[in-house]
């Protein structure tokens, strides 16, 4: 099979996953008794007139199934309502805190991979050593780790005690910028703490996948081949190992995005940092349930379209999956 | 012979500790964990003050001292009481969570994994699909939506945690139902009941427990983020809900380490104690793991 084909046979159980997400959100915000929205019209002191006009708008009187259709066909044309809070589309607000989101989750992310990697593929080599447990435990401990407590520490020693970088925010408020270069260097200090604390947060899980795998690799018959061909270890780990372990990471890296939408809901949050996740947040607080809804679902879809990417990633990387 | 069904039994059970014993992840694991455990009873009994109401306005974030060794919280309480407090909460959290995980996940996909037919076909959909969904802001919407208060917030966290669970029971069962003696059972005319029960749940138990112990850790993890976040049952302090009013209350401009620094510890240390425990418990539960 082609890529291509692969990649057309892989889209469907997306699409299946996005029409379950929708499914779930209608479920939980439309359907269940006491929902948010039902509660709109539960004010006693409301006349019966204005309480059927007011269903009819937001087309509670219909039967719940044709609800769900509306439902579906609001999400599909890209209308997912107005925040109870803001008054403006819920499109709009999410997708621009959507990209804030980007901003801080990819970099985090890449770096994490690396350097949880390196660390990975360094401890399974060198095993049964000093390194190996040290790398293994210090792994377990930062993914132990709660990623909002870690920002708070961060804020407090580094922002609050010794002052060398901003507590919160993505940009200084109301900052006049000189030119694009100061711009960017504000935004990389609001950016540097929470980019830390996400990275260091996610990078133990990599650490530890990538040890046991690159110890299963090193147990395989083509190193012993390998090494009696007299290459140089270096070379082998290089060429040899870290390319085969690498296959296992990358269908972790796709289970658990979920764990990066966790972390960056808690980063967020303790950062005050205007992404999707600080969205959630504040929609809670708020009781804006549009928002809420909105935000859940522009999340599912971010990772049911990352988890797509990694998907074709693994079946380019080793073309054995594909048939 | 039940006397002698329990020697055996005690054997095996001894030869599995021998192999637990030498490994010293699990053995970190299991002394943090027994010092968590010791904690939550101390603070069932008793705390040094209590930690209902508030104290005077001159206790109002004390630093450290001897009367209190991790100083007061934003209403003048003893932060040392609440985090013992906190113990409690978190261990009955995570393990009646982790409950609801298994026995839903175990459910799932042994089922999954025992029919192939249109039955198999749904249950692998369904779980790949909430393997995809992210499931802290699902567990954030249903937490908001059921309302704060202890026993939704366990079965939040234990109804959303249980694919991972069900992948690995899947697995597991799908190479059981092929080894000889599933198969000698069969031809034998064994009920369908009779197998899954007999023969195919016994041997995926093993895994599923070791796996068990690393979903009771993400439990507390996720109890004590919605907690941060507010969603946490008011009327029991956990570590969570502590971190939340520090956040919320200034304790970081203010300087109070110590009224951030003990909760994060605690949650830190009790996930890691149960993480480490589960890896060891693969390795010890799952011979192909193991060190020659």
């Amino acid at each position: 099979m082609g890529l291509v084909q692969y990649a057309l046979r892989r889209v469907i159980p997306a699409l299946i996953t996005f029409l379950a997400v929708i499914f779930l959100n209608f479920l939980l915000f439309h359907a269940m008794p006491g929902n948010p929205f039902a509660l709109l019209l539960r004010d006693p002191r409301m006349p019966p007139e204005m309480r059927a006009k007011l269903a009819h708008a937001y087309g509670l009187d219909a039967p719940l199934q044709v609800q769900l259709l509306y439902y579906i066909q609001n999400v599909f044309s890209g209308n997912l309502g107005i925040s109870l809070v803001y008054k403006v589309p819920v499109t709009v607000l999410v997708s621009e805190r959507l990209v804030n989101t980007l901003i801080l989750v990819t970099p985090a992310t890449i770096l994490s991979i690396v350097i949880g990697t390196a660390i990975g593929t360094l401890a399974g080599w060198k095993r049964g050593g000093k390194f190996e447990s040290g790398a293994l435990l210090s792994s377990m401990f930062v993914y132990s780790l709660p990623a909002f407590w870690l920002g708070m520490v961060f804020i407090m020693f580094f922002a609050v005690m010794m002052g060398w970088f901003p507590t919160s925010g993505i940009t200084s408020y109301g900052m006049q910028y000189e030119g694009p270069l100061a711009y960017l260097s504000d935004l990389g200090a609001h950016l540097f703490l929470p980019t830390i604390v996400l990275t260091l947060v996610l990078l133990g899980q990599y650490a530890i996948i990538m040890r046991s795998s690159v110890v299963d690799v090193l147990a395989q018959d083509y190193i012993l081949t390998a090494k009696a061909k007299g290459f140089e270890e270096t070379k082998i780990i290089r060429d040899h190992v870290f390319k085969n372990a690498l296959l296992p990471l990358v269908t972790l890296i796709g289970l658990n995005i979920g764990l990066i939408v966790g972390g960056a809901i808690q980063t967020e949050t303790v950062f005050s940092y205007p992404g999707i996740g600080r969205l959630v947040f504040e929609s809670l607080a708020t009781r804006d349930y549009t928002v809420l809804e909105g935000a859940f679902l522009a999340i599912s879809v971010s990772v049911i379209v990352a988890n797509l990417i990694t998907d074709l990633f693994y079946a380019y990387l080793d073309p054995r999956v594909r048939h | 012979m039940y006397a002698e069904k329990f020697t055996i039994y005690r054997k095996q059970f001894g030869a599995l500790w021998d192999v637990f014993r030498a490994n010293s992840l699990g053995m970190i694991g299991l002394i943090v964990l027994a010092t968590f455990v010791i904690m939550a009873l101390i603070g069932n009994f008793f705390t040094p003050y209590e930690t209902a109401g508030v104290g005077t306005f001159a206790e109002i974030l004390n630093p450290p001292s001897w009367a209190h060794p991790f100083g007061t919280d934003d209403v003048g309480r003893d932060v040392l009481s609440q985090v013992l407090k906190g113990a409690g909460v978190s261990l009955l959290v995570g393990m009646l969570a982790a409950t609801i995980s298994l026995a839903v996940g175990a459910t799932i996909g042994l089922l999954s994994g025992y029919y192939r037919g249109i039955l198999g076909i749904v249950l692998v959909r369904f779980t790949d699909i909430f393997l995809i969904i992210p499931a802290l802001p699902l567990i954030i919407i249903l937490a908001a939506l059921l309302g704060s208060n202890i026993w939704n917030v366990i079965f939040v966290i234990g109804i959303l945690g249980w694919p991972g669970t069900a992948r690995i029971a899947r697995s597991q069962t799908l190479v059981i139902r092929e080894l000889p003696y599933t198969l000698r059972a069969r031809s034998l005319g064994a009920s369908e009941h009779h197998i899954i029960l007999r023969h195919v749940l016994p041997g995926i138990l093993p895994l599923l427990f070791a796996n068990t112990v690393l979903v009771i850790g993400s439990a507390i993890l996720s109890e004590a983020t919605i907690s941060f976040l507010g969603l946490g049952d008011p009327t029991r302090l956990s570590w969570g809900t502590m971190l939340n009013f520090a956040f919320s209350r200034g304790a970081l401009f203010a300087g109070a380490y110590w009224y951030v620094i003990p909760p994060g510890v605690c949650i830190a240390l009790i996930v890691l104690a149960f993480t480490c425990l589960g890896y060891a418990l693969d390795e010890v539960l799952n011979p192909r793991l193991r060190k020659s």
